[in-house]
This record gives structure tokens, sequence and C-alpha cells, in this order.
């Protein structure tokens, strides 16, 4: 049987899964498993970055094919499906009713039940905040208890602890989750380039306020006087048009190339194409959901691109008081590395609070890029990056983890012990083992 | 509202189908052993816009009871526009060849009680004038082999039974199509060492079934690759493929 990896391919430790398609196999796997003296993790479509996803057993259950809606009210939009829904089959449901999800990560393959262990944040952040503030209830399966149903109102603690707790608190089984009505499916989009990290502070201070959805990518090869330039992205679903499920044509990257796609030269000749395309005043357009939220959806396994090695991302995120300092800090260490990758996003986060004990957005700035993996950036540049965002006092995303220290990790998510008190004993995952040490 | 009957429904081939059909506002009635599995596929089709969804528990080796299904069938659709009998077993091959019951059994379950359900489907929209039958046998009936001829000998058998019923069926205006999957990655193959690049998803499977049951074909191989290698797999010369161990 094929093996499974994270998505960004490192660390390689290829992952034996246990196909699950039915309720009653996620008992059973987890029950042969223990029965083998091993634990294990839900593997759902693979998105995870780093190893947050893997099994420290390296045997995962694969519940990618728990794949089913359970019930709808298209009247309240209140959904209903199994952990294995992905959030592309949620909306080729929802969109022709008039729904959309009330938080959406920058692509659609991720399923729900992952969505909910990573309590995903999206573009709209600043008026929603993360998944776990629009999950009603939900389904667990434990090694050493019957199934259960956590909500705000019962078992409210396995329910905090659920909401981006890395499926380390039982198998999330199914979920029920408020949807936000849309009056089409087309985004009416603002797209600006700004030419410092000053530039990028008083635009979103001025135009999150105005727009439904920000984010914001940057040329993290820039440096000097161009330090901090990026292009800046807004949007709103518009008001009139049809409420139409996108097919954009997809394509696929084939194979792994021999090395790595990405590196000085390509991401330089990008970045600079790309930031010349926008112009400094703004354009505005109408289109398709699809392109605005899932730009790289339209390519199959984009990761094959960094070669047999893969990548790492880092996404930080830092408090507002010191975001403007940090994030300068963060963009000076990694130009003079001239590492990185063409895939480099800044986004302002609000302070609405997620149920959620160890999710990630806080009331500041967020940075995330791709790097090719190398011995480099794991012995140089990111204990550099480690050590601004530590002086600021923010912390690093476990979605997208794969080196953060034990140490930074328990100062920045102090509720990891609450956590770990309520985590399944069969269920421990390759991160959770390395940040718990 | 096209109308939709389906026998062995929680298979992954025929749920995947069902998917597609559901989209599409149809009315279905879900054959299959296991109660809480069609439940749960009935509230799925349910949320992804099928306009009802019924079902019928019934073991396909309860030949017996076999019309008593197609009574409850006509009674919640009406007429039937599609029937597609969908359920079988993989068996293992190696068992079969020490036991005879075994190879009965699964004789049974992929080939009489399909006959069985075609006989009395054929019957019912040959009366009916108008409809779509569908069964899903497979490229291992195409040619026994070493490995699988149970299995392959007990879907030959449906497909020449195809055959044979099919310009019955067709004076009566109702279609007849042969579905023949490769590999494809269900729960069914789990475990199996199938080559990666000739194994289909359920959902690509899936839409070259509906889109051919919609136009009528005789015989669907796929994917449609399938139609060539089998095609090089039954020219190949017996003196030859007796030394195959394939």
């Amino acid at each position: 049987m094929p093996t499974l990896l994270s998505w960004g391919r490192h660390p390689q430790t290829p992952q034996t899964p246990t196909p699950c398609h039915w309720p009653d196999d996620l008992s059973r796997g987890l029950a042969d498993l223990q029965r083998q003296g091993r634990t294990t993790l839900a593997y759902g479509a693979g998105l995870s970055y780093g190893d947050s996803g893997l099994a420290a057993s390296d045997h995962v259950l694969h519940t990618i094919g728990l794949d089913r809606f359970i019930a709808a009210d298209w009247q309240t939009g209140r959904v209903t499906a199994q952990a294995g829904v992905t959030f592309e089959q949620m909306l080729s449901v929802s969109i022709p009713r008039g729904w959309y999800l009330p938080v959406s990560p920058g692509t659609k393959y991720v399923t729900l039940g992952g969505a909910i262990a990573n309590d995903v944040h999206g573009k709209n952040h600043h008026r929603h905040g993360t998944l776990g503030r629009h999950i009603v209830r939900l389904g667990l399966r434990r090694s050493d208890r019957a199934p259960l149903v956590c909500s705000a109102t019962d078992e409210t603690a396995l329910f905090r602890a659920t909401i981006g707790g890395l499926g380390l608190t039982g198998l999330i089984e199914w979920a029920e989750v408020k949807l936000m009505p849309i009056r089409s499916s087309r985004i009416r989009s603002v797209t600006q380039r700004f030419d410092t990290l000053d530039e990028f502070f008083a635009l979103s201070a001025t135009l999150d306020l105005q727009h439904e959805f920000c984010v914001s990518w940057i040329d993290c090869g820039a440096a000097g006087r161009s330090l901090g330039r990026g292009v800046y992205m807004a949007g709103d679903f518009a008001d009139e048009g049809p409420l139409e499920v996108a097919h954009p044509r997809r394509l696929t990257m084939p194979v792994t190339p021999p090395v790595s796609l990405v590196n000085r030269a390509t991401v330089r000749a990008f970045n600079a194409l790309y930031w010349r395309h926008a112009t400094r005043t703004p354009t505005v357009r109408t289109g398709s959901y699809a392109p605005f939220f899932y730009p790289l959806d339209s390519v199959l396994q984009w990761n094959r691109i960094y070669g047999p090695a893969g990548f790492q991302q880092y996404q930080c995120v830092i408090p507002e008081a010191s975001a403007r300092d940090g994030i300068a800090a963060l963009l000076r260490e990694i130009a003079a590395s001239g590492l990185g990758s063409p895939l480099a996003v800044l986004k302002r986060c609000s302070d609405l609070a997620s149920p959620g004990l160890l999710s990630f957005p806080m009331a500041g700035t967020t940075l995330a890029l791709d790097f090719p993996h190398s011995d480099r950036l794991t012995h140089d540049l990111f204990p550099r990056l480690d050590a601004v965002v530590r002086n600021a006092g923010g912390r690093l995303y476990p979605a997208k983890d794969a080196h953060m220290s034990a140490r930074d990790f328990q100062d920045s998510y102090p509720a990891w012990t609450a956590v770990e008190a309520l985590r399944d004993p069969q269920l421990l995952s390759r991160f959770w083992q390395r940040v718990t040490r | 509202m096209t109308r939709i009957l389906l026998v062995g429904a929680s298979s992954a081939i025929a749920a995947a189908c069902a998917r597609r059909w559901a989209a599409d506002g149809a009315q279905l009635m879900l054959v299959g052993r296991d109660a809480d599995k069609l439940e749960a596929i009935a509230r799925d089709l349910t949320v992804r816009g099928a306009a009802s969804v019924s079902t019928f528990v019934l073991d396909a080796l309860d030949t017996p009871r076999h019309a008593e299904m197609l009574a409850a069938a006509v009674h919640t659709l009406g007429t039937i526009d599609i029937a597609l009998i969908a359920h079988g077993t993989l068996p293992n091959q190696q068992a079969c060849q020490l036991d005879v019951s075994q190879t009965l059994r699964e004789l049974a379950s992929n080939a009489t009680s399909v006959i069985a359900l075609l006989t009395l489907l054929a019957t019912h929209l040959e009366g009916q004038q108008h409809g779509s039958l569908a069964v899903i046998t497979s490229v291992a009936g195409d040619r026994g082999r070493p490995s699988n001829y149970v299995y392959g000998s007990a879907k030959a058998a449906v497909s020449t039974f195809c055959e044979g019923l099919r310009p019955r069926l067709f004076k009566a205006g109702v279609s007849l199509t042969d579905i023949r999957p490769g590999f494809v990655n269900t729960p069914m193959t789990a475990g199996l060492p199938l080559p990666a690049m000739l194994v289909a998803e359920p959902d690509t499977v899936a839409t070259r079934i509906v889109h051919g049951i919609a136009r009528k074909r005789d015989v669907l191989y796929v994917p449609a690759f399938w139609a060539i290698i089998l095609l090089i797999v039954r020219l190949l010369p017996r003196p030859l493929f007796k030394r195959l161990s394939c």
C-alpha cells in the first residue's frame, strides 16, 4: 500500500495508512493499533505542512473516506458532515443554495476535520476570526470512551481542546458548521501595490475596515529601500451575480524534479515581474471566488516543484505593538539569506478570540512563506527568525511547522498542558512528541 | 426528475454514481445489506440535492426476496428510469482453490445473484418499454487469469448473459450497459498490491459511468484505456498466455 507524507514532504517519514470509510472503522482502527501497542493519528487530506499531521508511530488512520454529509438546513445555513468532507465538496453543495464557508484557508482541499484540528483562519480573520468560532458541535471517537458529542455547552473542556487541538483529543468523526450567506459567488476585488512595509500597514489600517477579505503578497527578496514591497488584495462577495460552483481547469505537477525549481534566480525573476504587474493605483475587477481564494489550487501537487528534499513553510504571528518592527526584522533576515520563495503572504489578524485552546492567530500581523528545505534553513535562518519572533512576543503556527523548539512552543502556547491532560492516550503526533519533551 | 434503483448502493462506485445523480435532483432507492450504511448514504445524497432517497435492506443472495424489493421500488419510484446493479465481492483466489464451498459462494455473490436480478429487472423494464439497465462487471471477465479466475469467470458469466439479453431489451427501447471497471481505489481493493499508475478514483470512474448510461452505451470500459489493454490481453495466443503468471 502506498505510504503518505506531509504536504511539505519534510520530514520524510512515510506514514502507513489504515483506510477508514465508515465511523466504526475509526474505533476499529484505534483498537487494532492499540492491540499492536501503537499510537496513531487521523490523516485527512495531508495538507499540514510539517509533522503535526504525522503519527509518532508512523501508522495513521486515513479518514478522507469519511466524506458524507449528514444533514443540512438551508434556511439557517447549518451543515453537519463527516470529518473527511473537503471544503471543495462543502462549497459545491452550499454555493448554489447561497451559502459559503464562514472561514476558508488558502486551499479548498482541506477536510473539515483537519480544518477544525488546526483551527484554520482565512482572509477574513479580521471579521470572522477562526473556523472554531463557527463550529456548533462535533462528534469525537476516543479510545477510552464511548462516542461523544462536544459543544460550547456539552463537554466544553474537550470541545475547546479539540478546536486547534491538532487531532490529539480524539478522532473527529463529524462536525456541524454555521455557514455565511452570500448573494453571488463572484468576488469584487481591489488590487494595489505598495512600495514599503509602512505603506502596507497604512493600506491595511484603512482598507481592512472596508473589506471582508484582505491579504497581501510580499516580495521576500526585496531589500534596502524596497524592503517590504508587495501587492495588497482585498475583496468582497458581489451583491449581484450568479451562484456558480467554479470548475476551473486544473493542471497537475506530473513529476518531482530532481532539484528544486525554486531558487534564488527564479524567485527574484518571478517576484520582480509579479510586483511590476500590479499597479500603484487600485485595480478593481469582479470574478469567480476560486482564483481569489484558492490561486494555488489550480496546480495540483504543486508541492513537487521543491524537488525531492521538500520544503518548509514559516508562518508566525507578531502582536500588534511590535508588528511593524518585528516583520521588518524578519524580512531583513530573509532578504539577507537569499532563501525564500515567491509564496510569501502578509495579513493582519484581529483580536476575535477562538474557543480553541491552541488557536494560532492573535491580534497582530502574520507572515507566511515557503522555503525549499536545506540544512542552512534549519541551522541558520530559522533560528534567527525564531529569535525575532520570540523577542517580539509572537508565535509559530503548528500546522505549518517542522522545526520549532519545545521551549518556544511551551512558552507561546501555555494552554498546551490542558490539551495534554485531555489527549487521547492512543493519539500522538510526531509534532507533539517533539514539542512536549 | 430521474428515478433510479441502485442495488449494492454502499459499494464505492455505486455511491459515487449516486452522488452525481443526486446533484441533478434524482429520486433514488438504495438497496444493500447494511441498514446503517444505507441510511448514512441516504442522508448524504439528500444534502447533495436528491429529490428523495429511500432504502431497502436486502442481501442479494436472498433470491426469493428480490421480487419484494422490486415491488417496493415500483411502489416508491413508480417508473424506473435507471437500474444499476453494483454489488459484488473480491474473492481470495488462493482460498477458493482449496475450498469448493467458498468458490460457489463467490460465484453466487458475483454471478448468479446478479443474473437473478438482471432477469427480474429486464422483464420489468421491458414491460415499461422504457429505462436503462446497467450492471458492474469487470475487465477481469474478459479473460480468465491464474490470479483471479473465480472472480473473472463470475464476471464473464454476467457479461455473456448481457450479450444475449441486450438485443431482447433493445426491441423494447431499453438499454443494457455492461460496465467493466479496471482497478479502482475502493475498500474492496484496499490492501492489494496494484500498480498505482493504473488505479482510478471512484469519482473519476463514476463520471464515465453516469455519462455512459445516459448515452445508452452497450459496453463501457472504465477508465477507457482498459479497452486497449484488454484487447491486447485477449489477443495473446494461448500457448504464450498459459506460460504467464498474471
